[in-house]
């Protein structure tokens, strides 16, 4: 048990990290509300695109998710930050973060939006039509609201899932919170800071898990 | 004295299925057209020509003078000028009564929030609904729905209002509110062009009625010729079959 | 060389591919085993959390709701390097594929132990009574008629879940596994060219391009009914 706190609980060791690990925080907290509009800007963006009814944008648009849901966010980081600067395109830690979340998460909400979009009936966009609506108006005016609250849940969840994946930015040396409490973790030899960054997380995410249970199981009932 | 709405010779086909078979469709100002026949006809498909939510394959169509076929005809505007009531209301259901009617005075007619607002609550007056303003579609009654549907549409101000069986959704106690706010739109002189199969409605209230059938129309004339006097078989097998019920 | 040239050479460097590919090949089957070992421990050992919490013994269900809730709420790489660089200390070493194999079969325990129960109490009330009625006991009940229906609703949304969270096999190559991406890495710095990573991303598409596309199929196939 002495051992147990000693090396995982150790109060002197988590002081003497603490600073890093808030400045690593608060680097994962501005990461997120970077990366998270980002993501959800790209999601729009094809969820647009996936409204347009032609065959030349549908098929490349299903590729391009397909594509980037079937590499692992950390693959498209890594070769976003290792592999393009050997093409002359040096982007930093940040670029290369900020870049692989676009295209990553993008094509999630891009699903999500989708599929919310897709549950309006069509009569909601022939209502504000025949009103004199254009084709914009009544997408972002009439079904985009309804469809972000049709699938409010599932863009919560998946908004969970981004803040939880900018700890990969740690690979690319960016000094957020996982990162920071490596560097600590290295330097002590001790585990308590990483157990400190996972009980930031917690703290910080969990209200949003116990947000998302209540909202399924809200969509349970209704069903 | 101009047509409000001159049609000619539609065609519409969906892929293979040929729907309307060359319908002309003329409404004159202040006529109230009923438009009836057998389930599949093209009667919707007909009425979602006129405003070009169905692009028709070829004929021509005048609403109030404008070519609503011409690529060069800025189609939201037109709009405007004919309104539309759905089957199934369609009412926006993230906005309130006065949220709906308001939207295309707003974004369409660029008037100011107050403004709009002002309008939008006479227009809701207009189907008796003025106290019902802040409700959501959620917590009215379909009948009420449909009168803001109704309200949405005439808020524009509309040279033709078309109804694509308005009163077929709804409960049959809910049906005489929706057809009395219609007759009131018809005794301020609205030209309209009615599908339904309210057959007492289009006695009392329809200066013409058209009968179509295979996406042709068969046959026209005033209500009582086409109820009392039917020329085709299939006119007269048809109001036999609607007035059993 | 044109830049088109210097693209080429860059990323599609053959001479570098084919040194590499030996050691790609050996990443992608460990990938795939450690992907498939996470997909077997992660939802048998979700569906037995969720069996236990049918049970309805409460201070066992709050335990249960915290360590979901704790997985859920905990990025998978900070657990895979806490078992790594943690366990140590407490005299328990732990290798690297077997921290990335414990931490993703925690973390998908958890969402499959969510989605199994909504699936349970999504089956009707009637359902257990008229078992129950018949002196069926709780678990026959529970193993034949109602996991059965619970298990059918559960297909779409457990696939889009498992699939994402096996695609966190490529977290691993953060504590030394050398499964696709930790081989390709390797590769890179030893070749200094980045086509081994150009390999990496190919074999990661071979991997999970064919289960995106069954993915989504299957969400279309068994879509709950909204
Ligand atoms: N978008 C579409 N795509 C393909 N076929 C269509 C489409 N809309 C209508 N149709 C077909 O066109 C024909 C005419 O349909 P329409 O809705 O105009 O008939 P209707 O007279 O209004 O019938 P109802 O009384 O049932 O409303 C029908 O056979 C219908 O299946
Ligand atoms: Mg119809």
């Amino acid at each position: 048990m002495q051992d147990f706190v000693e090396a995982f609980l150790n109060i002197e060791i988590a002081r003497e990290a603490a600073p890093i690990l808030w400045q690593g925080l608060w680097q994962t907290l501005l990461l997120s509300v970077i990366v998270v509009p980002l993501g959800i800007l790209g999601g729009i963006i094809l969820a647009l695109l996936s409204t347009v009814h032609s065959a030349w944008v549908r098929w490349p648009l299903r590729v391009w998710t397909d594509l980037f849901r079937a590499l692992p966010p950390l693959v498209l980081l890594v070769f976003i930050y290792a592999g393009l600067p050997f093409a002359g395109l040096e982007m930093g830690a940040f670029g290369a973060v900020a870049l692989g979340f676009f295209l990553n998460t993008g094509a999630y909400y891009g699903e999500i939006l989708r599929a919310g979009i897709e549950s309006i009936p069509r009569g909601q966009v022939e209502a504000a039509r025949s009103t004199g609506l254009t084709r914009w108006q009544a997408l972002s005016l009439i079904v985009l609201p309804q469809a972000v609250r049709n699938v409010l849940p599932d863009l919560v969840s998946n908004t969970l899932e981004v803040v939880k994946l900018t700890s990969i930015a740690s690979v690319v040396a960016l000094p957020e919170l996982l990162f920071q409490a490596r560097q600590a973790q290295s330097v002590t030899y001790n585990a308590t800071p990483i157990v400190a960054a996972a009980v930031a997380y917690f703290i910080l995410l969990w209200p949003v898990v116990r947000l998302l249970s209540r909202l399924e199981n809200r969509q349970l009932a209704g069903r | 004295m101009a047509d409000i709405v001159d049609a000619r010779a539609i065609h519409k086909h969906f892929g293979p299925l040929h729907v309307l078979k060359g319908v002309d469709l003329t409404v004159a100002e202040r006529e109230l057209v009923f438009v009836i026949g057998p389930s599949g006809s093209g009667k919707s498909t007909l009425l979602r020509c006129l405003n070009r939510l169905e692009e028709p394959t070829s004929g021509s169509i005048l609403v109030d003078g404008i070519d609503m076929l011409d690529k060069r005809t800025d189609i939201n505007r037109a709009r405007q000028r004919i309104g539309m009531v759905f089957q199934s209301f369609n009412l926006y259901p993230h906005m309130t009564a006065l949220g709906n009617v308001a939207l295309a005075l707003r974004k369409v007619l660029k008037q100011g929030r107050a403004e709009a607002e002002q309008r939008a609550q006479a227009a809701l007056a207009r189907v008796h609904l003025a106290d019902r303003a802040d409700h959501y579609p959620g917590q009215l009654s379909g009948g009420q729905q449909q009168r803001v549907a109704i309200a949405r549409a005439i808020a524009l101000e509309p040279r033709v209002m078309l109804f694509d069986e308005p009163t077929s959704a709804l409960d049959p106690e809910l049906v005489g509110g929706v057809l009395q706010a219609m007759r009131e739109l018809r005794e301020d002189g609205m030209t309209m062009v009615v599908v339904s199969h309210e057959m007492g409605f289009a006695r009392a209230a329809a200066d013409r009625v058209v009968f179509m059938a295979d996406g042709m129309k068969l046959e026209e004339g005033p209500p009582g010729q086409i109820f009392g006097d039917p020329q085709h078989e299939r006119t007269r097998a048809f109001i036999r079959q609607i007035e059993r019920h | 060389m044109s830049n088109w040239d210097r693209f080429l050479d860059s990323f599609f460097n053959l001479r570098v591919m084919a040194d590499q590919l030996p050691k790609i090949v050996d990443g992608f089957f460990l990938t795939v085993v450690l992907a498939l070992c996470i997909v077997a421990t992660g939802l048998i050992a979700g569906l037995l959390l969720a069996v236990v919490r049918a049970l309805g013994i409460r201070p066992l269900n709050w335990l249960i709701i915290f360590v979901v809730d704790l997985f859920r709420a905990l990025p998978p790489l900070v657990i895979i390097v806490l078992l790594y660089f943690g366990l140590p200390a407490m005299g328990m070493e732990l290798s690297g594929f077997g921290a990335a194999w414990l931490a993703l079969s925690l973390v998908l325990m958890a969402f499959a132990e969510e989605v199994y129960w909504a699936g349970i109490t999504a089956v009707p009330k009637g359902q257990w009574e008229a078992a129950r009625s018949t002196g069926i006991g709780f678990l026959p009940t529970l193993g034949a008629v109602v996991l059965p229906q619970a298990l059918r609703m559960t297909i779409p949304p457990l696939t889009s879940r498992t699939i994402a969270i096996t695609k966190g096999t490529a977290l691993a190559s953060v504590v030394a596994v050398p499964e696709i991406l930790g081989a390709a890495q390797a590769g890179v710095s030893f070749s200094f060219n980045p086509s081994p990573l150009t390999l990496g991303a190919l074999a990661y598409l071979i991997l999970f391009l064919p289960v995106v596309i069954l993915g989504r199929w299957i969400e279309t196939r068994f879509a709950w009914k909204r």
